[in-house]
């Protein structure tokens, strides 16, 4: 049978860098077909190449057995190619259908809209494939996962039948990515062909017919999940060896290092987020905090390292009541924290890296010596964090937003880490990292454990929660709903936890 | 970074990691960064040279007369009307070749003095432009947008004025600096009103420097209209202010050039250095980059912005200050030309670093002097050199076009340069 899309020899270069290699890459109709590979392997890049956001220096894309050239989106849609991005492109105060009719210029009669006609074609869209989305809802009512769906019924609409899904459990709860992973099945079924773009390597052995794994830019192979297991897929991506799971020595708890009590936290729409948490992290051990983004996690955090000044309840440092402290005074304690967007909070993406390893530290000895600062120490203690961090930049004198988004996060860890810290506050320190880097900051994570730092780990990763954390907290609308050890908790239990489903409610949940 | 002092000497390990990333750091690299910095305003300023050309061919009556005999004469005469104007704009404002050779011959040191008195009148003018865009791009650098210099510009002149005529007896080495620190404290005033208020309440400093510069601009027009007024006189203009406060000139009338211009230099290189080379500089350009990033690393975004404001004050002040004690020697109703305006479009021609402020202020110091003696022999009205500074601006403000025209490559990254964050900021 034809392919119903072929990539042949696709190389791509930027000025000074090759991006993609002579990549092939076939895609057969109604197929799921994962595409694998680290940060900066080369993903993003040959997906925007289909997608018509760079055109390729050398290769030639092959649509339905026909060369085409793609030249932006609007080529891309016109060739039934349609991407879901791993950020939403949605109207939050617009209904479901308005927010597909965007851009889609036969849907006016007129110059009015013609949302009934619309509305109806959504409405049997998402019967056809399941999707169970109303079209008269507006978007900030529906939960991320039905958010998706309705990116998903935007390309539908347009009658896209190669569809391009980044990342796309990323936001999602471990219920909501299996709900995720029917409706790609029932699309494939109906004729349509996916290509579904992953770091995980879970998703990939469960779901996709064929793998590709690409690495430094090239295409390393083709296989199948049959033909695969995890560890193999993980040296494919990395080159090398790689350790999966996380050997940790038994913890040696000590004494309480922070201290939370009745915490009530306000988000930025003054609504309660934090609504009285109460918990403890001690030295030694590592406090995981499970639950899907968005249910006060964010805001937890924030209050404890002087960014958002709780409501009410108290926060204690050791000896140190903290509660209204500001992030200077928590950090000269001896606090590090990893914030959660590292774009955002965690770098000054314009200013070079050495200027960032320093961005704490920079007012004192030996960066600063009376108001002057030492340019020579800062970069010399730079070159020290990059080699033993092993940050990839061409020189400390590089912009940070040059690094790939691992090696921005190794950067954050090299800062954080290299002061003498006695409580980690770790925001979704592996967010959008590949196997390797993930790998590494896991283990720097459980050395900091190991000489006795209190560690607050904060992730909607649920392996990562389970790999790493002695204690799991479950947060679920601003409240802990549960705490378990680590060690015997079940993937199905924090999920439902997660979902806010009582266990003693669902007697016997469905897999 | 070009103003990053390079590490005396490389590790080996950095060097390793040169090799590994196949990349040098030095040499080439930033030369060829440093070509790409100034490719566009050269370009802009080379293009807004030939579309003024075109505007004042069109716009010449001769040129039409011409026309009506045959196209040929009508180019012909389009071109010797922009080689006049443009010859004119030139000896007006940098001087006239053959007469500074022959000054230079003669050794006359009067006809010398005269031969280089344009060039020296650029600098004077360029002066006011150097503090001004100073004041703005130190704004920018911590992501402030102060339109508030013209009003700061006036309040700072009130303060030298009146320091200047009404304290009798110092000498001038008191006098002088006594002058310009109530001037600078004058401008700080009416730059932390604004940076407190942004702090406290949320005021947008946009909204509330255009305010303030209303203000300004009726505080002293009433000093002048009363209280400050010269007593001998019914213009509103203030009493001269002490020869012990005015600043020095380097040569006999009528070449009035003055300290104020190295004045300006020291300032711009103090800029540099609180920017660059201080604690409190890497606060204020964290805070201008990244808000969200700099209070996360324990930065004072409240008190960078105010200090940042209350500066920006200070050296738009400085501005009016210079006019006072270096060239008017008074107070006068209006007598800023919108240097504080100009300032704007001046820090962003020189990227909000010092140096280029420097240089993007000589540039137009020097079309505005030089305008003057276009119009004169070329009868040129001197707003085609405010359409000209548009168009250069126009230019350096979308960078694309530039690109289009010359065909230049996109920057490879985003550099660090002027930071404006929107309306509805952080």
């Amino acid at each position: 049978m034809e392919p119903v899309l072929e990539l042949r020899g696709i190389t791509k270069r930027f000025p000074g860098v090759l991006a993609n290699d002579q990549i092939d890459l076939t895609l057969n109709e109604g197929e799921i077909h994962a595409l694998l590979g680290e940060n900066g392997a080369g993903k993003t890049t040959l997906m925007n190449i289909l997608y018509g956001l760079y055109q390729p220096d050398e290769g030639e894309v092959i649509v339905r057995g026909k060369k085409v050239e793609i030249h932006d989106p609007g080529d891309a849609i016109a060739e039934g190619i349609g991407m879901v991005h791993q950020h939403f492109m949605l109207i939050p105060v617009f209904t479901v259908t308005e927010n597909v009719m965007l851009g889609e210029e036969s849907l006016h009669t007129g110059n009015f809209l013609d949302r009934a006609t619309a509305s109806q074609r959504i409405t049997k869209i998402s019967q056809q494939f399941h999707l169970e989305v109303d079209p008269d809802v507006y978007v900030q009512d529906i939960a991320v996962g039905v958010q998706q769906r309705v990116e998903i019924i935007k390309l539908l609409y347009r009658n896209a039948d190669i569809l391009i899904f980044d990342e796309p459990t990323a936001v999602l709860t471990p219920q909501e990515a299996d709900e995720l992973f029917k409706i790609m099945h029932s699309l494939t079924e109906q004729g349509k062909s996916i290509i579904f773009i992953t770091h995980k390597l879970r998703e990939v052995l469960d779901v996709a017919d064929r793998i590709s794994v690409l690495r430094r830019w090239k295409m390393v192979g083709t296989t199948t999940p049959k033909k695969a297991s995890k560890s193999k897929l993980a040296e494919m991506m990395v080159g090398r060896e790689v350790k999966l799971g996380v050997e940790k020595n038994p913890p040696k708890v000590g004494d309480a290092v922070l201290n939370v009590n009745d915490l009530v936290v306000l988000n930025d729409r003054k609504q309660v987020a934090v609504d009285g948490i109460s918990i403890e992290v001690h030295a030694g051990e590592i406090l995981g905090i499970a639950g899907v983004q968005g249910n006060g996690q964010t805001e937890l955090v924030e209050s404890i390292t002087g960014l958002r000044p709780p409501q009410e309840g108290t926060i204690h440092f050791l000896e140190d009541e903290i509660t209204q402290a500001t992030p200077r005074e928590i950090t000269e304690l001896g606090a590090a924290h990893v914030p959660e967007d590292r774009q955002r909070d965690g770098l000054i993406l314009p200013f070079p890296v050495a200027d960032n390893l320093v961005l704490n530290t920079y007012y004192l000895p030996p960066f600063t010596q009376g108001v002057i600062m030492q340019q020579e120490a800062i970069v010399e203690s730079a070159v020290e964090r990059i080699n033993e961090f092993d940050i990839r930049t061409p020189s400390p004198q590089t912009p940070a937003g040059s690094l790939s988004g691992g090696n921005q996060q190794k950067l954050i860890v090299a800062r954080e880490f290299s002061r003498p810290i006695k409580l980690l506050i770790a925001s979704q320190p592996t967010r959008g990292l590949d196997v390797g880097s993930i790998e590494f900051i896991h283990g720097r994570i459980l050395e900091k454990r190991d000489e006795g730092v209190a560690v607050l780990l904060v992730s909607p990763e649920l392996d990562e929660i389970m790999a790493l954390s002695d204690r799991i907290a479950v947060m679920y609308r601003g409240k802990i709903v549960d705490t378990m050890p680590g060690g015997k908790a079940t993937k199905e239990q924090i999920g439902l936890l997660m979902a806010g489903i009582e266990q003693d409610q669902e007697a016997a949940p469905k897999k | 970074m070009s103003e990053k002092q390079e590490p005396k000497k490389k590790g080996a390990s950095e060097i390793l990691l040169e090799e590994i990333n196949g990349k040098s750091s030095g040499g080439s690299s930033s030369r060829r960064k440093l070509g790409q910095t100034l490719a566009i305003p050269v370009l802009a300023i080379f293009s807004g040279l030939v579309l003024g050309a075109i505007i004042i061919a069109v716009t010449s009556e001769g040129v039409y007369t011409a026309w009506a005999q045959s196209p040929l004469a009508a180019f012909g005469a389009a071109w010797e009307e922009v080689r006049i104007a443009y010859t004119a704009l030139f000896t007006g404002s940098i001087g006239d070749p053959a007469r500074i050779i022959a000054a230079l011959q003669s050794g006359d040191s009067l006809e010398i003095r005269r031969a280089f008195n344009p060039f020296l009148e650029s600098l004077v003018a360029s002066t006011p432009y150097i503090f001004g865009s100073l004041a703005v791009a130190l704004g920018f650098r911590a992501g402030l947008f102060n339109i508030g210099v013209e009003g700061q510009l006036f309040i700072g002149a009130i303060f030298a004025a009146f320091v200047g005529y009404s304290i009798t007896g110092l000498p001038a080495i008191i006098h002088i600096p006594l002058a310009i620190l109530a001037g600078a404290l004058g401008g700080a005033i009416w730059g932390f009103i604004p940076g407190w208020l942004k702090v406290k309440t949320g005021g947008h400093e946009v909204i509330n420097t255009i305010m303030l510069n209303f203000i300004a601009f009726r505080i002293s027009d009433w000093l002048l209209s009363g209280p400050m007024r010269r007593p001998d006189s019914f213009n509103p203009v203030s009493p001269t202010i002490q020869e012990s406060a005015m600043l020095p000139r380097f040569f006999e009338s009528p070449i009035r050039f003055h300290l104020g211009f190295f004045l300006a230099l020291v300032a711009a290189w103090l800029v540099y250095w609180l920017l660059f080379r201080t604690k409190w500089g890497f606060d204020l350009r964290s805070v201008g980059a990244n808000p969200n990033a700099a209070r996360y690393a324990g930065m004072s975004i409240l008190g960078t912005t105010v200090l940042a404001m209350s500066l920006s004050g200070a050296l738009a002040g400085l501005a009016g200050t210079n006019e006072v004690l270096g060239l008017n020697h008074n107070l006068a109703m209006a007598f800023s030309s919108g240097y504080g305006f100009d300032s704007i479009a001046l820090a962003l021609l020189g990227k909000s670093h010092p140096l280029g402020v420097v240089l993007a202020a000589l540039l137009f110091g020097t079309l505005r002097n030089g305008a003057t003696r276009m119009m004169v022999v070329a009868q040129v009205p001197i707003d085609i050199i405010t359409v000209l500074q548009a168009l250069i601006l126009v230019f350096i403000a979308a960078p694309a076009i530039i690109r289009t025209i010359y065909r230049l490559r996109e920057p490879e990254a985003e550099e660090e340069g002027v930071t404006i964050r929107g309306w509805g900021g952080d």
